[in-house]
């Protein structure tokens, strides 16, 4: 995802990423800022470039940094990133302790306010937790911002003592004379450093000198998770808040005409009917009520253009569009002359249904609207984006819109959106006083923002041994980028549906190019995890596998024959395919596949064991999983990633599908939108290459190579090939 | 009306319909935020409270049907045998990601090793199916009940000094 933000951001100097030695001082293009917390002690961050950026004055208090030290000796980490349960809250927090010598013990999180000049991820440009991109982003930002403190810090302490800082060394927060006896905490000595210079050069510990980075550490958030103290966005509670529930037409894109509120309003606890243009809202004492009150209303609807829409039209629609001309990604040589020369050719269809992302907490937000002010409690993966929209329905200016962040309870890119933050200030502002406004499981299915719904040819051209001469992937879909990031939407080009369209193979000539077909208007396609790359692994790997099978050739040897220019590629597949026990005898019905991927800076190879029953259906039973992320900075949030990814795409591959009839999304729940279960879970085994690479994104990519393993399992298991998911069981029953 | 229920050894008093939910009695009336709300229809289990000790889905229960019963939720369950070896093992085999359904999970764990102190692989399948979580982490829940069971600390991570 967002690779183009990527390369612009390193035109500018922001990307920070192969940097583990970095002796050489702070980060091209970086400020820095100190000051006086309120509380007294030292304030300290670091943000990315902007022209008008000016480091805060001497003394002033300013609440935006990444690590506050009060005299009291507490040490407070504030987050750029947000967490949903990556992982990210305590990488991020080793990065700083790393440089700053303290135990993640000794401090605290906070989660950031809405403020791009101060948590803009350095990779994207503005303040979002997307992309797998956390990690690459902040590796060196935050240990330089742990340095500069540590060195100031341990300069105010020699100061004291009248002696060099060289003769100074940390341990867990506390400077030590190291000649003598004497000692200094933080706290005793985070006056003194607030008044000193911010270093303009700091140096950075060596790979080897490492305590933090690279071994395996509890996570910061999870006694809180533990104990049910956490607090979700859907926690808050605010003095004289009501809760709300809303219903948005069932048909995409279709208004609401009119509501009869009088039964709603006689049950007890429902203090107000709320409409909007296209929902309607019972304000209540409490969910239970609300939900009552809205079962109650008599809706009418106006269904608009879209009522009698089908994803059978939808899909013909793309079917079409798969013969137009496409926007060409990512190409090499002639693939069109190689594919006239080749001595056969192989054309394969793929599809990948619309999805829904399910977040375990559903959508919510609580906003208090005011004459002056606006505040919105709220879980974000985009915090200036809940701030601009909050702003603009409101009218007022942005710096009277204080978003309050919280724990995500997931994000699977849903809340890289904010419809439901300005649906929720649109209600608001009919309100008086705070109003939290929960979406139901129902509501959070049948309006989500979709993953696209993609089409894709596939066509080889193969040699006399089978091997591609000539590889052309042409994927059909909407836009998201066009939407949602309108400034990296060039040429007519999406980059994200072309990402890893040819996988990491070495094909002398290929071209991967893209149709742009957009759904009816009013049915949003948006972010999902794995983005781009999850779309594409799983056509490319399916098809490379029926090009290995076609060839007589083994499914890793085929892929290892392509890979001579890609050797952390080819070394996960090695890796994955050894400790699976790979070419070993299954028994009947049984059947292993591979998948391969790059993305998101990492390389990742599955090898998924499937059965498949009479009835067709398919259980996993164990994926073995080889992974070269780079530099890791959690081994343990790796494998927790992978694991997870790994349950998420499952889910994908055997059950997700959204599906439209007259308008509207017929799934509604978790009994017809399965998620996977634990008597459904895998065995994952997890085997991380050990490197020194620059660090590579671990949010999303095992997501995406789980759905072509497992395809390429059942076709080893049936010798049924499957082009669509979710996997189709009925085609699968033995004959 | 008013109903009088018992949670975690405490009367609460709270004045609303018999069929109005005890997971939104918790969370809403009487301020209890850490039971979850997920489906609202039993579906997925974040809602999971012990009702004289059996999990049961909050979301579908009503207010009116607990009146004379024990309750407990996430907030006290450390305070059982059961669930202290639970929480303990979910810190030991950091379990969580998101943590929005672990209540559930836990609420499910602790009851089910409270009435089985040595489960297998199919008596957790059984008892942990109802509980759904989407970042993935079955493969740790099942480790950590039978962590909890054996009264393993887990293997795992070298502490760099656990936050209390």
């Amino acid at each position: 995802m967002l690779n183009e933000y990527l390369a612009r951001a390193e035109a500018n100097g922001g990307a920070q990423t192969n940097n583990t030695q970095n002796e050489s001082g702070l980060s091209r293009r970086m400020f820095l800022r100190a000051g006086v917390a309120a509380g007294g002690g030292l304030l300290l961050g670091i943000g990315l470039p902007r022209p008008d950026a000016q480091a805060a004055p001497d003394g002033d208090f300013a609440p935006d940094a990444f690590i506050r030290i009060g005299r009291d000796g507490h040490i407070a980490f504030i987050m750029p990133q947000i967490e949903m349960g990556q992982g990210t809250y305590t990488s991020m927090s080793m990065l700083i302790a790393e440089e700053l010598e303290v135990d993640l013990a000794q401090t605290k999180f906070e989660h950031a306010p809405a403020n791009d000049k101060l948590y803009g991820n350095p990779l994207i440009g503005f303040q979002v937790t997307g992309g797998s991109t956390s990690v690459r982003a902040f590796f060196t930002p935050l240990r330089e911002a742990g340095a500069v403190a540590r060195t100031m810090l341990v300069t105010a302490a020699s100061k004291r003592w009248g002696i060099d800082p060289a003769q100074c060394h940390v341990e867990k927060g506390v400077v030590i004379d190291t000649a003598g006896n004497r000692r200094l905490s933080y706290g005793e000595i985070a006056d003194d450093a607030a008044k000193l210079p911010v270093p303009s050069k700091v140096a950075l510990k060596p790979t080897k000198d490492f305590k933090l980075i690279g071994t395996p550490a509890h996570r910061v958030d999870s006694p809180q998770k533990v104990n049910g103290t956490a607090q979700f966005g859907i926690d808050t509670r605010v003095p004289g808040m009501k809760i709300a529930t809303v219903s948005a037409c069932p048909v995409i894109g279709g208004k609401l005409k009119s509501v009869d509120d009088s039964a709603a309003l006689t049950v007890k606890g429902v203090r107000q009917v709320v409409r909007i243009d296209d929902a309607v809202a019972v304000v209540a004492d409490h969910m239970g009520a609300a939900l009552k009150g809205l079962k109650a209303l008599k809706i009418t609807w106006d269904e608009g253009p879209n009522a009698h829409v089908s994803t059978e039209d939808i899909v013909a629609e793309l079917a079409a569009a798969s013969k137009k001309d496409g926007v060409a990604g990512d190409k090499a040589g002639d693939a069109a002359a190689a594919m006239k020369t080749a001595a056969k050719t192989f054309e394969a269809v793929y599809q990948a249904p619309f999805l829904a992302h399910t977040t375990m907490e559903p959508l919510n937000c609580t906003v208090h609207v005011r004459a002056d002010r606006c505040d919105v409690w709220v879980g974000s993966q985009v915090m200036s984006r809940a701030q601009a929209t909050a702003a603009e329905v409101t009218g007022l200016p942005l710096d009277k819109v204080s978003v309050h962040n919280h724990l995500l309870g997931g994000g699977f890119g849903r809340r890289l959106e904010v419809d439901s933050v300005t649906q929720a200030v649109r209600i608001a502002r009919q309100v008086q006083g705070p109003v939290k406004i929960i979406w139901t499981r129902e509501e959070d299915i049948q309006h989500d923002i979709y993953r696209p719904y993609y089409y894709d040819v596939l066509t080889a051209g193969l040699d006399a041994s089978g091997k591609p001469v000539s590889f052309h992937h042409r994927t059909v879909g909407s836009s998201i980028v066009a939407r949602w990031a309108p400034p990296v939407f060039k040429n007519g080009l999406d980059f994200d549906a072309v990402e890893a369209g040819a996988g990491p193979y070495d094909f002398p000539n290929k071209l991967v190019d893209w149709v742009r077909q957009e759904p009816p208007q009013g049915l949003t396609t948006g972010w999902w995890r794995g983005v781009g790359v999850t779309h594409n692994a799983f056509m490319v790997e399916g098809f490379v596998d029926e090009l290995a099978f076609a060839a007589g050739k083994d499914p890793i040897d085929y892929r290892r024959a392509l890979l001579d220019k890609a050797p952390r590629a080819k070394a996960v597949l090695d890796l994955a395919g050894e400790k699976a026990g790979w070419g070993k005898t299954m028994s009947k019905g049984s059947g292993r596949g591979v998948a391969l991927i790059f993305g998101f800076g990492t390389y990742i190879a599955q090898v998924a064991e499937v059965a498949v029953d009479k009835d067709g259906t398919v259980s996993v039973k164990r994926v073995v999983c080889a992974v070269d992320c780079g530099t890791v900075v959690n081994p343990d949030t790796v494998k927790a990633q992978v694991e997870g990814g790994i349950i998420y795409g499952l889910t994908a591959a055997l059950y997700g599908e959204i599906t439209l009839k007259n308008g509207r999304v017929e799934q509604s729940n978790f009994d017809n939108y399965q998620a996977l279960r634990i008597n459904e879970a895998p065995e994952i085994e997890v085997h991380i290459v050990d490197s020194h690479e620059a660090p590579g994104g671990m949010g999303e990519p095992s997501t995406s190579a789980i759905m072509p393993a497992v395809v390429n399992a059942v076709y080893a298991a049936t010798g049924k090939r499957l082009r669509k998911l979710p996997i189709d069981s009925a085609q699968l029953t033995a004959s | 009306m008013a109903y009088t229920v018992d949670i975690n050894g405490t009367p609460h008093t709270v004045d609303v319909d018999g069929d109005i939910p005890l997971l939104w009695v918790l969370r809403d009336v009487i301020g209890m935020t850490g039971t979850k709300f997920g489906c609202g229809a039993g579906l997925c289990g974040a809602c999971t409270v012990h009702i004289d000790g059996v999990a049961t889905r909050s979301c579908i229960t009503s207010i009116d049907s607990v009146s004379k019963k024990q309750i407990t939720t996430i907030e006290a369950i450390g305070n059982t045998p059961a669930g202290e070896k639970i929480q303990k093992a979910w810190l030991g085999r950091e379990v969580v990601q998101c943590g929005y359904c672990q209540s559930g999970q836990i609420m499910s764990a602790t009851a089910l090793l409270a009435s089985n102190p040595h489960p297998n692989d199919a008596d957790i399948d059984n008892a942990m199916s109802g509980n759904i979580c989407r970042c993935g982490t079955y493969v740790r829940i099942r480790a950590a009940i039978k962590d909890a069971a054996n009264g393993n600390d887990a293997p795992g991570n070298d502490n760099h000094g656990r936050r209390g």
